[in-house]
């Protein structure tokens, strides 16, 4: 039965994959890796169970970790062309104008 | 007892691959960026929530099933952050949103004016 769920996240992660590749907006491959990465996090999990060694859970703990510190960084870095700003966008449409 | 746990373990991890495979035809099918992130957030609930509880039922009261509650507790964390800093990014930069009839919204939300 793990392996109908390996099967079934594998699918998914094709899918993912394949709207990554598509486009077309750059936020839409954001979202297709971000989405792959939580599916790669599953299947670690789920291919330790299939294997019987479920110490492949701290990897995919980590994977987790990572994923998401990934996914701020390349959307950070899409909002301000840089990773060290402070982090301010104008809110309102006078801040916009100054 | 032994049998009825595995038969519950299954029938959660083969809905939550079902689920998975959804939320990535979803991912695939629907039409902007808005609405893939809802495809997007059937994967990171019900798929991630239902495969990692069939796993807990397979690992038993044991540090396994610890890392797997932490592994569920930190999804649930952070999909929710990551979907709202990306459509936050999206629409800051001025994607607009499809809305009904299929003409795209402009920043005031009003979609008679193009």
């Amino acid at each position: 039965m793990f392996a109908a769920a390996t099967l079934a996240l594998l699918v998914a992660m094709a899918l993912a994959l394949a709207r990554a590749l598509l486009g077309p907006t750059v936020y839409d491959r954001v979202l297709a890796v971000n989405s792959f990465g939580t599916k790669t996090v599953l299947l670690i999990a789920v291919f330790g169970f299939l294997t019987g060694r479920p110490d492949f859970l701290d990897i995919s703990l980590i994977y987790a970790l990572i994923n998401f510190i990934a996914t701020i960084a390349v959307l950070k870095f899409l909002k301000f062309g840089d990773l060290g700003t402070r982090g301010h966008l104008p809110e309102t449409d006078e801040e916009v104008a100054e | 007892m032994e049998i009825l746990i595995d038969i519950a373990s299954w029938a959660l991890l083969v809905s939550g691959g079902a689920f998975c495979v959804i939320g990535g035809l979803g991912l695939l099918r629907l039409p902007d960026v808005y609405a893939r992130m809802h495809a997007a957030g059937i994967t990171d609930t019900l798929g991630a929530g239902l495969i990692l509880a069939g796993l807990m039922l397979q690992g038993g009261l044991t540090l396994v099933t610890a890392k797997l509650f932490l592994i569920l507790v930190f999804l649930l964390y952070t999909s929710p952050t990551s979907t709202y800093a990306l459509a936050n990014a999206a629409y800051r930069r001025g994607l607009a949103p499809l809305l009904g009839g299929g003409t795209p919204a402009n920043k005031d939300g009003d979609s008679s004016k193009p």
